[in-house]
């Protein structure tokens, strides 16, 4: 079954916009972090599907590398989630905006 | 020998003095500073009396090269003739008479060792000053001594009015200081060179007599000899820079930094033939001073001012020499004041000290026998000051310039009056101050009697001022030029009015009278009848009042100058031109203060803001 293009990218658009307002409007981090992974994969659908529009494998590399670097960030956002709780025994955002100028 | 240890040697003992002179055992101090001088003075001697047995005109030692910027190439380099040897003689023998006479006066001083590094850093500024061969290593003289003169008036600085007449010395003699590096600058500009010997060549192909820019530039010259040398209108420093110790007042406020302004215009005596109004100028100034200090000093209580002002006066004796072109006259009083006048200071130091630092002249007296030495010396001193007849050093110099005023061809009448006048009036002065100090009761107890260390100066200096005088008597009598034919290379003689040289006798009575009447009015009124005096102070109280002031030059500088200038100030405390970099401040400050608002620390701002910034950079490349 052949998907156009369009609705394809209009999926990760979509996609990327839902992601993108979770993390303006979210104050949970794990929310944040979650909707920050949407958007990655939106990213990396847009790539599939322009793979497969013009015939290239490079889309799918390119959604490979982000794959790896999503399965870091998350390593390392969960750390950095986990100091953030220890310190102030809360996973609010906001809480954490001692470093103001 | 070289020309170059002369002001070497001083340099090198204030440099010594200055660098460990705070660890040198207290005996090694005036050993290190009285020591250069001498050997300065030693040196200065072989090196004349090698100068004169070869007849030499002039030696020149070219240290190195300064600098060399676009045709300014002054080096140091030193030239000596004639009139810089008399200089540099009266420099280092007074100098280190005097440097022997405060190794004992200073002693219990605690500044003694930074006493002589300062004295001897002057004394290697005056011979870089009277040794220079071009106008800008003179100049570094010219403020070398300005600045120690500075230094030494406000040696005991603990006390305010001290560090007061320090600034005031400086700040006035600034005034000239400027004009004079004018004319430097005119001088440069007209002949591409400040080497004096280049100058005085220049000048003769070039101007012609009336000059336009002869006459600015020797105008500025003089402004810068005024200032220096006390004269009118910038006289109002020398009095009140006797708040420095009194071997300071001998050394550079009597026998030499202030005589810098006729070196000066001796030296550049071409550049002031080629402007006759000027040299007019300089006896007019020299007469009116010489007048005018001459009836400050009479009223005077104070006994250094007295002879500060007395400075003045025989400094203003000098000027009008200069302007009747009696070149060599005004350097031979130059020398016979310098020997007296440095006598009459290191006396009066003397007393000073001996009386626990008085200096009120009628709380002394009686003090003949108690300090014989200083009496005899002071004597000596005063007679020669006062232009007594025949047996003074003074005479010969001062009537030579009676003489010279009225009968040199640019000569008048008026300046020979006048000077005359201030004859009359610098006896009467003398020896006024001489009867306050040593005759009648003694109405304040004798402490300390000076040693040999101060006697031995004092007897030098009393030979010398004696002596010094009959190395050039006049026609009337001996007719003996030995000065003046030494200094005629380098300054010409006087051309004499024809009509006039017979009466050189008559004008020589009538000084020698005017000088003997003098010293007949100071008894008559201070050792006589003393209650005269005072009946005429009292009836003229105003006009003691005023010149016991100076003649209020210093209500008049102070009303025309000092209140204007702090009033100004005054209004302009906040500096309008800071208001500009206040502004930058301010604007600086806001943008400071908008920006760190943005630095909320809530990361969702930090997210908005870049996406509201990727929306924009979308649509502006969609656009």
């Amino acid at each position: 079954m052949e998907v156009s293009a369009e609705y394809g990218l209009l999926l990760a658009s979509v996609l990327f916009i839902l992601g993108m307002i979770g993390v303006l409007i979210r104050r949970n981090i794990i929310f944040m972090l979650v909707c920050v992974e949407i958007m990655l994969n939106a990213a990396g659908l847009a790539f599939i599907v322009a793979g497969s529009k013009w015939v290239q494998a490079d889309g799918q590399v390119m959604f490979i590398f982000i794959l790896t670097m999503a399965a870091a960030e998350v390593s390392v956002g969960l750390a950095l989630i986990l100091q953030i709780y220890h310190q102030l025994k809360t996973l609010d955002e906001d809480a954490a905006s001692s470093m103001k100028g | 020998m070289n020309l170059l240890i002369i002001p070497a040697l001083p340099l090198l003992g204030s440099f010594i003095l200055i660098v460990v002179g705070s660890r040198l055992p207290k005996r090694m101090i005036p050993l290190v500073g009285a020591g250069s001088v001498g050997l300065s003075a030693l040196a200065t001697l072989i090196l004349g009396y090698r100068f004169i047995s070869a007849s030499l005109t002039s030696l020149n030692v070219i240290a190195w090269q300064w600098m060399d910027i676009n045709g300014l190439s002054p080096a140091i380099a030193f030239h000596l003739d004639a009139l810089s040897l008399v200089f540099i003689f009266v420099i280092t023998f007074v100098g280190f008479l005097i440097h022997v006479y405060s190794a004992e006066f200073m002693v219990h001083d605690e500044g003694y060792a930074r006493f002589f590094a300062y004295l001897n850093l002057f004394v290697c500024s005056m011979l870089t000053l009277v040794l220079a061969d071009n106008l800008v290593l003179m100049y570094l003289g010219w403020e070398g001594v300005g600045l120690c003169s500075y230094l030494l008036i406000g040696f005991w600085y603990t006390e305010e009015k001290n560090g007061y007449a320090a600034r005031k010395a400086f700040i006035v003699t600034r005034v000239g200081d400027i004009l004079m590096a004018f004319g430097l600058f005119l001088l440069f500009q007209t002949f591409h060179t400040l080497n004096i010997q280049e100058i005085a060549g220049q000048a003769t192909q070039q101007w012609t007599v009336g000059s336009h820019t002869a006459f600015v530039i020797s105008l500025l010259l003089l402004g810068g000899a005024v200032g220096k040398s006390a004269q009118l209108p910038l006289q109002t420093w020398l009095p009140d820079a006797m708040a420095g110790p009194s071997p300071v007042s001998a050394l550079i406020h009597a026998a030499t930094m202030v005589t810098a302004g006729v070196y000066l215009i001796a030296r550049m005596h071409v550049v002031f033939e080629f402007a006759p109004e000027v040299l007019m100028i300089v006896g007019i100034i020299g007469a009116a001073t010489l007048v005018m200090a001459g009836f400050a000093a009479l009223t005077q209580y104070d006994l250094k001012r007295v002879l500060a002002y007395s400075t003045i006066s025989q400094i203003g004796y000098m000027f009008l020499a200069l302007g009747v072109s009696a070149w060599s006259a005004a350097i031979f009083h130059f020398m016979i004041h310098a020997f007296f006048k440095a006598l009459l200071f290191l006396a009066a130091g003397a007393v000073i000290e001996a009386l626990h630092h008085e200096h009120d002249m009628f709380k002394m007296g009686g003090l003949k026998n108690k300090l014989p030495v200083v009496y005899w010396t002071f004597l000596v001193g005063a007679g020669s000051l006062a232009a007594f007849p025949l047996i003074t050093g003074g005479f010969y110099s001062k009537d030579q310039i009676l003489w010279l005023s009225l009968a040199s061809e640019h000569g008048n009448i008026w300046f020979f009056l006048m000077a005359l006048l201030g004859a009359l009036i610098t006896s009467i002065y003398t020896f006024r101050m001489l009867f306050l100090t040593f005759f009648g009761k003694e109405n304040t107890p004798v402490s300390h009697v000076p040693g040999s260390s101060m006697n031995i100066p004092l007897i030098v200096l009393a030979v010398l001022s004696t002596v010094g005088g009959f190395i050039e008597l006049p026609h009337t009598f001996g007719h003996l030029t030995v000065f003046s034919d030494f200094l005629n290379p380098i300054l010409p003689s006087v051309t004499v009015q024809e009509d006039l040289e017979n009466f050189e006798w008559l004008i020589q009575l009538v000084a020698a009278l005017v000088a003997l009447s003098g010293v007949g009015l100071a008894y008559f009124f201070y050792i006589y009848k003393p209650e005269l005096s005072d009946e005429l102070k009292s009836s003229a109280a105003d006009l003691h009042s005023f010149w016991l002031s100076g003649w209020g030059f210093d209500k008049l500088y102070d009303r025309l100058l000092v209140r204007p200038f702090v009033y100004l100030s005054n209004i302009n405390k906040k500096d309008i031109v800071d208001k500009f970099y206040d502004g930058l401040v301010m604007i600086a400050e806001w943008v400071n203060r908008m920006l760190s608002y943005t630095q909320s620390g809530i990361l969702r701002w930090y997210l908005m803001g870049i996406v509201i910034g990727g929306i924009v950079l979308m649509a502006l490349a969609l656009l």
